[in-house]
């Protein structure tokens, strides 16, 4: 069984159809880049697969439990990170962490705090308040809540987003490690991602998939990963 | 050690978050000093407890409806307006906690800040019983009461915290909300209501209000219609709150 897997999902807001019949499966060991224009269903399909919104039809499941019909078993699989990162900003780093570990039922808060604070190199900021972080701390951040866990599946809303080169090395370092023992699903924007970080391509436009292959076969679409965007998402 | 994930552990570590959030900034200092400075002010300038010369609470309790339909709301204005300014309800709602045990949780931990603020004033409750000789029981059911009171106040503010992002708006739409329980039951109200309704009816609103209810306790009368009144109250507006956010 796939550790996510998502059947038919499709979800409207109003009038406007952001999702249409999207299925796909991941599973451990694989990460999986969602491509796409802005507004073009990659969160709304991310927030389909953690329960945060409910698909109108189709059907999602993480680790084996239905995020519908079984929403919290379903989210202690999971380590999410929603675009932008958000926290608790008056909350220092490690009492948000502390939280998140107790929230969970953690065994150990402390320790997996103090572990999480050392993998995600935020020690020394670990008594500052999120408010007062750049972005590529808070960024951080919101990966660590993701990871304090240590989930079999990970979903992260643009990760790398406003993160300098040498922090976007470093949140991939971290995927790429612990890649082997999960299935992650992570959105960009950024193509060259594709080639450092993914095993396989989800292309999304206008609410449906528009290609799902490897990485090594999307690469081989062409030199130009801008131009073979552009086709895949016209 | 294993992991021992359980919805009591999720509801615990919302209820001590959101309790320690109110002291993480000094709005919450500000907000005890200003109901202790108003509950005690009111008690003794306006409603003259010294000059009655009677050791009983009962004109200390007389302000309460006013002041928690002004300070419940306050405090309840952050419990999902601030979750959805931070966008971390989108973070807590993908966490292993039910909507429903989120809710119970920020709900609680609101009533025990009301009630941290309440029991500041016990002091006046020792100053009366320094001056006289008052029924320790009837003052015991008028805090019980009050703190009832407030679990009312603060349900109607949840409702106006869950559907809104501002917290300014929260708090207006949960005060509006809990003036119009406070009115009812004041003469004003009737005459208003007069033109429109027979006596009977008029009578049947009355019962909703707040200082209808709250008067037995004030009298020492521990009676469970009020008090299921005030439970109504609160845990409708906890429910419904918890259907806004579940149906966002």
């Amino acid at each position: 069984m796939p550790l996510i897997e998502a059947k038919n999902l499709r979800k409207s807001y109003g009038a406007l159809l952001a999702v249409r019949d999207v299925s796909f499966t991941a599973d451990r060991g694989e990460v999986v880049g969602f491509l796409g224009p802005n507004g073009a269903g990659k969160s709304t399909t991310m927030k389909l697969l953690t329960g945060h919104l409910r698909a109108d039809s189709g059907s999602a499941a993480v680790a084996g439990h239905d995020v519908a019909e079984n929403p919290v078993e379903a989210k202690r699989h999971l380590g999410y990170s929603p675009e932008g990162a958000p926290a608790y900003g008056e909350m220092t780093v490690r009492e948000f962490l502390r939280f998140a570990a107790d929230l969970r039922g953690l065994a150990d808060p402390a320790e997996r705090v103090r572990a999480t604070l050392d993998l995600c190199r935020l020690g020394e900021v670990a008594g500052q308040s999120v408010d007062t972080l750049s972005k590529g701390y808070r960024m951080r951040v919101g990966f660590a809540q993701a990871v304090i866990h240590d989930p079999e599946v990970l979903i992260l809303d643009e990760p790398t987003d406003g993160l300098d080169p040498n922090q976007k090395h470093e949140v991939r370092r971290i995927l790429k490690d612990m890649a082997a023992r999960k299935a992650v699903i992570v959105s960009t924007h950024i193509l060259e991602e594709v080639a450092e970080l993914c095993t396989r391509v989800v292309v999304i436009a206008r609410g449906e998939i528009r290609c799902d292959e490897t990485r090594e076969k999307f690469l081989a679409r062409g030199a130009d990963l801008n131009a073979v965007f552009r086709q895949l998402t016209a | 050690m294993k992991d021992s994930p359980s919805s009591g552990a999720a509801f615990r570590a919302v209820l001590r978050r959101e309790f320690a959030g109110y002291f993480r900034t000094p709005l919450a200092y500000v907000f005890l000093a200003v109901f202790n400075a108003f509950a005690v002010s009111l008690a003794f300038f306006v409603g003259g407890l010294y000059e009655a010369g009677v050791a009983g609470l009962d004109r200390f309790f007389l302000y309460h409806p006013w002041l928690w339909a002004f300070l419940a709301p306050a405090a309840g204005a952050r419990l999902w307006a601030e979750e959805r300014r931070q966008g971390t309800l989108e973070l807590l709602l993908t966490w292993p906690v039910t909507v429903w045990q989120a809710a119970l949780g920020k709900f609680l931990a609101a009533w025990l800040f009301l009630a941290c603020a309440l029991a500041i004033t016990l002091p006046v409750a020792f100053t009366v019983g320094w001056l006289g000789d008052p029924d320790v029981g009837v003052i015991a059911a008028g805090y019980f009461g009050s703190l009832l009171c407030a679990g009312a106040c603060l349900g109607v503010a949840a409702v106006a915290s869950a559907l809104t992002r501002s917290q300014v708006i929260a708090f207006v739409t949960g005060f509006l909300g809990c003036f119009v329980l406070v009115l009812v039951g004041y003469g004003v109200f009737d005459e208003l209501l007069s033109g429109a309704f027979s006596s009977g009816a008029i009578d049947e609103v009355r019962r909703v209000g707040l200082w209808r209810n709250l008067e037995p306790f004030t009298l020492g009368l521990v009676d469970a219609r009020p008090a299921a009144y005030f439970l109504s109250v609160a845990f409708a507006g906890l429910g419904l709150s918890t259907v806004i956010i579940e149906r966002r």
